[in-house]
């Protein structure tokens, strides 16, 4: 194939498979679906290599572009193209499909094609969200992905899975039809749905206002922030493992991806304006979630409450518009969907053993599973932030920039180092360490091969991220450069510059 | 009139012909040649639809009988997909109304005049013969309900339908003979051509205006003049709600936009404040109202109510400023949007009927219960039907809606465009319902689905309709599009 539909490929062929799936296996001989989804995901995963290695970081142009029209009336085109920021995510998304097709492999035993089809059509999904450069396919794309995740968790989740399911639908909804309507918004005045021509589009500042708060519903929910984060934990807990992997590594990043991709480079002025709120609900993310998460006695509620902790510090690190935070908290996404979804995955691993993810019911795992403890070991001091972990660069730099940006910001931030040590190992300990708690810890076998090469996919990408993240941040570079030159122009009209909330010379090299 | 070019006329004409055939046949053979009946009504009808969808290229416009009767683009591509609609609806009833004896010839007869009523209100050109459709549909229409006589609950709705829908043609023909004390005509075009000049006595005719908006709002089914609407989805045997649901509200929005394009531009400032009142309540009611529904057909029946809000959003932005620059656009944005509505009432009606079966109605929602582990392909499809409704990308749903709302938003009533997506907020909520119930749920029975390949076929191509229209919508946008252009805002 050519090279300039690389990115179709990566859209198009998992959702290809996934539809396939449904046909070559059954719920009564699912071997061949499993082994066809695998093959499916990995072929989606290698498409994405080529993208890596012919990948240009000395500019901030979009790349591998493709453009051609869609819905001439509108002038919508299918118009794809990656830049530094969404780079890593594509590819994680790839990889995180194949994980999961490997979690589910003796776990689902219902339905076993339609789950493998849902997780496929999702990660092509995805990837569409973080390669679309026009504003209604990416809005095509990001609604699209609520139809699988709200079968997933409702199909194959816990006890209370409705519940969860149609919260996780509703609120996700309730946020984007807003951000559906700042969108035509948009159209009304440009006659175009091009994201380059909508940075490039004067807006007054009231109209900016409003936008960055219908923006700012859609992926606020999605990220989740406090307050509208009450949807994580539920969903977190009733969906299966993979959709809780999935959910924590990748669908989290679509919301803070909209970020920087609509709210800051198309309303920069109310961006500056808003900022003070975001960075305030982000602080209350970061510290009071932080808390929540400590008394939490449900091992999946714990990380997801650590998800939103961290996610917390992903936009502070957009907000306080400064290169190194912005990076910091790049390099905290993809990280994070590491880190997180190895989480998950490790606590799969003991539900499926133990039925239960009460972490009362555990103690001195440690004595039956060794090898188990010690990546989850890996992952819980990833979690909380470990230097040579690829939890400690992003948390790091996001610090370092906020404390160029405010001091006080920067030392309120650094109570995560505390406070994710606290939750994470302290839940590390209850589960892990100490004597052989009840006669069903003792019954339990160690990790497989198969649950052992997952587990050391993640690790060993969450120990190459924290000694040598270059390789990412290099790519990032120009891309986050030119995103805050963009965000540093106002873009009132020449009436209104008196009351522009730029503050003057924010780039910093 | 000479040298008429009647080849515009000839899908009418045939369809015309069918029913007199049909009539003949079922006559005489009874019911042994009830299969013959059926087969015609059917073959006729998707002649016809393939007929009218070949001639809505033509970009001209003919007038026949002194100007009473017109075929533009406009016309046939409504027409193209009534027809369709019934051809499907007939499909997707068969099984059903020959397990309950209705499998009669007044069945088709009467479905097939509701049809002709509909073809005359599409491409009426005259007040009156706008009307003499709209009763030709309406009285065959009631009778259709009522064929289930010994069923309380169909009469009912039959008698409601009848009274109500008696009042409604009452306003309209009340507003009609206004129109005609200020005007002194009856034909579209200069009823037209005296208001624009300005020489009539206003109070009257925007008096005519209310009644005749009302008798629209009437036939689509919206706030407050909805109430017939879910008695009658209810109670109608499914097979007749699908004949009154599907085509017929593409017909009462074809035949709402001639009176008010073609005959009342002019006076679009005040019918728009007045549909703006009705689009806001029916979006309101509809979406709300549907959630405590446990009934699906009564549930689908206020999903009815809050598309017809909808379109209503697409009929009232056509003119911005008393200029109508944008009106092709926004007109044929609702026109794209009652066609992809009737297309997904098409499936989900069948859907309904598809799971009924002999002495038993499949009419509560709990019926669609665990479907996906019954049938996961219809499952799939009616799923796909749900969220197309809920307005979720990359189904149809919401490209009609992308359309109606850019409309709205060109028009300047950004507060009618927050109003019509936080009440679709509310609305998705019994969609996603429908599909927890299908997937989430395990079946209260098992018995296997009864029903003809046919509609299983039908409904899997009606599904992957909405599911590539979705998808590519850009076509069938831009044919709506230019049909309206065409007709009547030629450059």
């Amino acid at each position: 194939m050519q090279s300039q539909h690389l990115l179709s490929l990566a859209i198009w062929l998992p959702i290809v498979f996934g539809v396939l799936v449904l046909f070559v296996g059954s719920d009564k001989n699912p071997a061949p679906a499993r082994w066809f989804a695998l093959i499916g995901s990995i072929i989606s995963l290698l498409v994405t290599i080529p993208l890596i290695t012919g990948f240009n970081d000395g500019t901030a142009a979009m790349q591998f572009v493709e453009q051609s029209n869609w819905i001439e009336r509108f002038n919508i085109s299918y118009h794809l193209g990656i830049d530094g920021i969404s780079l890593w995510l594509i590819v994680l998304t790839a990889l995180t499909t194949v994980i999961v097709v490997i979690s589910a492999w003796e776990v689902i035993t219902v339905r076993v094609t339609q789950y493998l089809a849902a997780f496929l059509v999702l990660s092509g999904l995805m990837v569409g969200v973080f390669s679309s450069l026009d504003g209604m396919l990416f809005y095509v794309f990001f609604e699209a992905t609520l139809i699988p995740m709200y079968i997933i968790i409702g199909v194959w989740g816990g006890p209370n899975r409705v519940y969860a399911a149609f919260k996780f639908f509703l609120y996700t909804l309730a946020g984007s039809l807003l951000m559906l309507v700042a969108l035509l918004y948009l159209y009304t005045q440009s006659h175009t749905f091009d994201l380059a021509a909508w940075y490039k589009l004067p807006l007054g500042f009231v109209p900016q206002v409003l936008m960055f708060i219908g923006f700012f519903l859609a992926f606020a929910v999605k990220v989740p922030m406090w307050p509208v984060h009450t949807w994580l934990p539920d969903a977190h807990v009733e969906a299966p493992t993979g959709g809780s992997v999935v959910l924590a590594a990748i669908m989290l990043k679509l919301g803070a991806y909209g970020f920087l991709r609509f709210s800051l480079p198309i309303v920069p002025d109310a961006s500056h304006f808003l900022a003070p709120v975001v960075i305030i609900l982000s602080l209350i993310a970061v510290i009071y979630i932080g808390f929540v998460a400590l008394v939490q006695s449900d091992m999946k509620k714990l990380v997801a409450y650590s998800s939103i902790a961290h996610m917390g510090f992903v936009t502070l690190g957009f907000f306080i518009f400064n290169q190194i935070g912005t990076e910091g908290a790049l390099v905290q996404m993809i990280s994070h969907g590491f880190v997180s979804g190895a989480m998950f995955l490790c606590i799969g691993v003991l539900y499926d053993r133990m039925h239960t993810r009460d972490i009362a019911k555990y103690g001195g795992v440690v004595n039956t599973m060794p090898k188990f403890a010690a990546f989850s070991m890996l992952f819980a001091m990833a979690n909380c932030g470990l230097p040579g972990t690829s939890g400690f660069v992003g948390e790091f730099m996001v610090i370092l920039g906020a404390v160029q940006f405010n001091f006080w910001i920067g030392f309120l931030a650094a109570f995560t180092l505390v406070l994710g040590a606290a939750y994470t190992l302290w839940m590390y300990k209850r589960v892990i360490f100490g004597a052989v708690a009840n006669g069903h810890v003792a019954e339990l076998l160690d990790i497989g091969k198969r649950e052992f090469l997952m587990l050391a996919c993640l690790a060993v990408l969450v120990l190459f991220m924290g000694i040598y993240p270059k390789p990412f941040t290099d790519a990032m570079h120009e891309s986050v450069t030119s995103l805050l030159s963009h965000v540093a122009q106002s873009k009132l009209p020449s009436a209104q510059a008196g009351v522009s909330a730029v503050p003057t010379a924010t780039v910093q090299e | 009139m000479q040298n008429v070019n009647l080849n515009a006329l000839l899908p009418d004409a045939l369809l015309m012909a069918a029913v007199i055939v049909a009539w003949l046949n079922d006559t005489f053979t009874g019911d042994a040649g009830r299969k013959l009946t059926a087969g015609i009504a059917l073959v006729s009808s998707l002649i016809a639809a393939v007929w009218y969808g070949a001639l809505a290229t033509d970009p001209h416009t003919y007038y026949f009988f002194s100007n009473m009767y017109v075929v533009d683009p406009f016309a046939n591509l409504m027409k193209a997909f009534v027809t369709l609609g019934f051809a499907a609806s007939l499909v997707y009833g068969r099984r059903y109304i020959e397990v309950r004896d209705l499998f009669r010839g007044d069945f088709y007869l009467l479905g097939m005049f509701s049809l002709l009523g509909q073809l005359v209100m599409i491409s009426g050109n005259n007040f009156l013969t706008l009307y003499l459709g709209l009763e030709l549909m309406s009285l065959s229409l009631y009778s259709l309900i009522a064929l289930r006589k010994t069923h309380a609950i169909s009469t009912e709705a039959a008698m409601k339908y009848y009274v109500l829908g008696a009042l409604a043609s009452g306003f309209t023909l009340y507003g009609i003979s206004m129109m005609y004390g200020a005007v002194g005509t009856l034909d579209l075009g200069e009823v037209f051509h005296a208001i624009s000049t300005g020489s009539t006595y206003n109070k009257v005719l925007l008096f005519g205006v209310i009644f005749i908006v009302a008798g629209i709002a009437f036939k689509m089914g919206a706030v407050p003049f909805h109430m017939w609407v879910p008695d009658v989805y209810q109670g109608a045997p499914t097979a007749m709600t699908l004949l009154v649901g599907g085509g017929p509200k593409l017909a009462a929005f074809a035949w709402g936009l001639r009176f008010l394009v073609v005959g009342l531009l002019p006076l679009a400032v005040d019918w728009q404040q007045m549909l703006v009142i009705l689009a806001a309540l029916s979006l309101i009611l509809g979406n709300t109202v549907g959630i405590v529904q446990k009934n699906v057909k009564r549930m689908l029946a206020y999903s009815a109510i809050a598309n017809m809000g909808f379109i209503l959003l697409g009929l009232l932005s056509g003119v911005i400023d008393g200029r109508a620059l944008g009106a092709a656009n926004a007109y044929g944005s609702a026109a794209f949007y009652g066609i992809t509505y009737l297309l997904t009432t098409l499936g989900t009606f069948g859907i309904v009927m598809l799971i009924s079966r002999r002495d038993f109605e499949a009419d509560s929602i709990d019926d669609l219960k665990g479907l996906n582990k019954r049938h996961p392909l219809l499952a799939a499809m009616t799923a796909i039907f749900m969220f197309s409704l809920a307005g979720i990308p990359p189904l149809v749903g919401f490209s009609a809606k992308l359309s109606v709302l850019s409309a709205t938003m060109d028009a300047g009533l950004t507060w009618l465009t927050v109003l019509a997506v936080i009440t679709s907020l509310f609305g998705a909520f019994y969609y996603l319902r429908i599909v927890k119930l299908m997937y989430f749920d395990e079946p209260l029975d098992s018995t296997p689905l009864d029903t003809t390949l046919s509609a299983q076929a039908l409904l899997i191509v009606n599904g992957f309709a909405i599911l590539l229209l979705g998808i590519f919508p850009g076509a069938l946008m831009t044919v709506c599009q230019h049909a309206l252009q065409f007709s009547f805002f030629k450059i």
